[in-house]
């Protein structure tokens, strides 16, 4: 089946899809019940046997539960989080299971004007609107055709779920590496509950040939609020890996704790890069998605680079240090953000830079915009171990205020235990003044069309560094995010 | 490549007014600064605002154009035959109404190609005419930089950020090629100019000049008026039009300064 992405007519291809085994997610053969609200023992077990995961795994997730118990959730954030029952919660959705919508023909005319913003194709509207989900959207059809030319190269890029079946070896070695179940309270709680993510491995010397993003666009909302990612990169190989979606994100469940790992072999590179919007509250700041994830890259050999972009507009509250272990030597490491906060969100996000090799270099670019009566704080760290020689840091923290009940915070540490380090911090504040705004009123441009040119200006540091295609969407969608919030 | 000005300046064969100004009140803090101020501008016209500092040169600029921090208490003011109160600031601009700042704001982060490029195409919107080709507008661009001598490197530097007095003034002579105005308000346009730029700017302005367009200069001085030469002169003290005469009116507040006129308006 020739597919063009696109370029197709829906009941054809709907039909087609319908009749294809369906290849990814959960196994066919998953029972229809659904567990019940609460977190204990059985629940885990119960999460495990409908997996069918092999013996390893089961252990892996019961020490991680019973370590979770053990821990209190942290404080020290600039955040204010209301108390979460996690028996409240239900650890298990049978992926078979009717979604609620299902039964509607039509999208909702408020996120009809959304996508209409945000520019998102007319194929993936459907499918983000949790319509038409058995004919698993394009993705199914895309993901084949994907597939074989992966499969060509001997990149294996599939669900977890699929790898702890077909690749069991590779993920025993890998998981828990970068992040053990002792790392903090949320990957605790993850390792012993998530669901499912992505696996990704690269053979030595292979650059893979497309941006592992276009396949997942669609399918995030599958994936569920325990969402648990590795990809490891093997010696001299490649990739370039998008994570999330501009289009805006329901989910009924508000707790999102995931975990990403990544390995990255000698002179290997990972390019991730992260667009999230998921549901932030209303204009009240009553609801929204609690987006607390733990994502970390080790640069194990040398020469190795790994790159963290991001783009964070959603989220009621954001917690996240997408940070690098700088282990082999001239490893290469870089974090570039753009956190949109508006109404009564509140992000706390930033990186650590470790750095234990010699000749490493870090490059932090965060820009952080706050709106509405929102909270916005870089955390950062800068570590330099007393082995670690000749290490780099560039850092720059700005902040940009749209208006006067918001909040900007900057919280920089640096750690260094080494006398041949080179560590620059720069951080600006800054707001957008109304002189500015009326300068591009007088020549025509609307309000709202010049905070967008002025916020997109200043960000655009980071949102070059995304892959092309998803750069457009973001301009957009820090515009969209901004709505409102000026004049 | 369709310009701006394809509209015509006649209605039933009578001439439109350009500008009409009726019993103009302002204020800005509370503090009323316009205090009934009547002025015409027909097309085609060259007229100069001068007048001491605190007479309300830039309060009338910044109330034309619609500077939200000014309050007009009452008067009208008619532009192209519509009521120019009742407009947003961008559709007096899409309407055709220019204010070359005083002091021009610097907007780091938003190349001037953007800038310009989203103002163009408004304005276009607006006047139901097609946006530009990016191929397209850059040819404009190259076009109109050559009126003011603005040099290429300008395209990929942030609006404002890091020119010098001179390059601002001129890069709003610029935008005004770009967007061909029907009426200009040039606010102060000279100060802190030295005498090239001035030339430049001033020289950049006359080549824009079309009988369908007018222009409204604001200055201090008489210097600019030597390059670019009014057609009527207005004289504004404490909020009041309070003289209006030719070009030789200039010649006049040059040579006396303006202590006599305060005496004059009692």
């Amino acid at each position: 089946m020739e597919l063009k992405q696109g370029k197709y007519k829906d009941n054809d291809y709907v039909r087609q899809v319908a009749e294809e085994k369906y290849k990814y997610g959960f196994t066919t053969d998953v029972h229809t019940e659904v567990i019940d609200r609460g977190l204990n023992e059985e629940v885990v077990r119960l999460i495990s046997e409908k997996k069918e995961e092999p013996e390893w795994l089961l252990d892996f997730r019961l020490k991680a539960y019973r370590h979770w118990l053990k821990q209190t959730m942290p404080t020290w954030a600039h955040l204010r989080i209301p108390e979460i029952d996690y028996q409240a919660i239900s650890y298990y959705a049978d992926p078979t299971k009717k979604r609620k919508d299902e039964g509607k023909k039509e999208i909702d005319p408020e996120l009809m004007k959304t996508f209409d913003k945000l520019g998102i194709p007319l194929e993936e509207r459907m499918a983000l609107s949790g319509l038409a989900v058995d004919a698993v959207m394009d993705s199914v059809s895309v993901k084949t055709t994907f597939k074989e030319q992966l499969k060509e190269k001997g990149i294996i890029f599939c669900s977890m779920s699929e790898a702890i079946k077909e690749h069991p070896d590779l993920v025993r070695q890998y998981l828990g590496s970068v992040v053990p179940y002792t790392d903090n309270f949320f990957a605790a709680l993850n390792s012993a509950v998530f669901s499912d993510g992505s696996f990704v491995y690269i053979p030595k010397g292979v650059r893979c040939p497309m941006e592992l993003s276009t396949y997942f666009r669609i399918n995030a909302r599958n994936t569920g609020q325990f969402e648990r990612t590795l990809i490891v990169a093997d010696d001299e190989s490649y990739v370039s890996y998008l994570e999330g979606c501009t289009a805006p994100m329901r989910d009924e469940n508000q707790l999102h704790a995931a975990i990403v790992e990544i390995v990255v072999h000698e002179r290997a590179e990972v390019k991730y890069s992260t667009v999230q919007n998921w549901y932030p509250g209303d204009a009240e700041g009553k609801g929204g998605v609690y987006n607390f994830v733990t994502k970390r890259g080790h640069l194990r050999g040398n020469n190795s680079k790994l790159s963290w972009t991001q783009v964070e507009t959603g989220s009621a509250i954001t917690w996240k240090y997408p940070s690098c272990i700088l282990q082999g030597d001239n490893s290469t490491a870089e974090f570039y953000s753009v956190a949109v906060t508006n109404n009564y969100q509140q992000a706390d996000t930033g990186t650590k830079m470790i750095h234990l090799g010699k000749n490493t270099r870090s490059t932090i670019v965060s820009k952080g915009i706050s709106a509405g009566k929102s909270e916005n704080s870089y955390r950062g760290l800068v570590r330099v171990a007393a082995k670690a020689d000749n290490a780099r840091n560039y850092s720059q923290c700005d902040s940009l205020l749209l208006g006067d009940k918001c909040g900007a915070h900057t919280f920089p540490y640096m750690d260094i235990h080494n006398e041949t380090a080179v560590v620059e911090h720069e951080a600006t504040t800054s707001k957008i003044n109304e002189e500015q705004i009326f300068y591009c009123n007088q020549r025509g441009i609307s309000t709202e069309d010049a905070v967008g040119l002025i916020v997109n200006g200043y960000a655009k540091d980071v949102l070059n560094k995304l892959p092309m295609e998803f750069a457009v969407e973001a301009q957009k969608l820090l515009s969209v995010s901004l709505e409102g919030s000026v004049g | 490549m369709e310009g701006f000005n394809g509209q015509r300046s006649t209605v039933n064969g009578q001439r439109i007014k350009m500008l009409k100004i009726e019993d103009l009140h302002a204020s800005v803090a509370g503090k009323e600064i316009l205090r009934g101020i009547n002025l015409e501008v027909k097309p085609g016209e060259v007229h100069a605002i001068m007048g001491p500092n605190g007479s309300g040169k830039s309060t009338l600029s910044s109330v034309l154009v619609g500077n939200p921090q000014y309050e007009v208490t009452q008067g009208t003011v008619t532009f192209n035959g519509k009521n120019l109160l009742e407009l947003s600031p961008e559709d007096r601009s899409h309407e055709g109404l220019f204010l070359s700042f005083q002091y021009p704001v610097e907007i780091p982060g938003v190349s001037m190609t953007n800038f310009m490029r989203a103002a163009v195409n408004e304005k276009r919107k607006y006047l139901n005419l097609p946006a530009l080709s990016a191929s397209e507008f850059l040819k404009l661009m190259r076009e109109k930089r050559a009126i003011v001598e603005l040099d290429n490197k300008l395209a990929n530097r942030s609006v404002n950020e890091g020119f010098s007095g001179g390059e601002k003034k001129r890069n709003e002579i610029f935008q005004m090629a770009m967007l061909e105005p029907k009426l200009s308000i040039l606010d102060e346009t000279d100060s802190g100019l030295d005498i090239d730029a001035l030339r430049i700017v001033a020289e950049g302005v006359n080549k824009l000049k079309t009988p369908e367009t007018s222009c409204i200069v604001i200055t201090h001085y008489q210097r600019l008026l030597d390059y670019i030469k009014p057609d009527i002169v207005h004289v504004l003290y404490q909020g009041r039009i309070v003289m209006t005469a030719g070009p030789e009116l200039a010649l006049e507040l040059e040579k006396r300064g303006y202590d006599w006129i305060k005496e004059i308006d009692n």
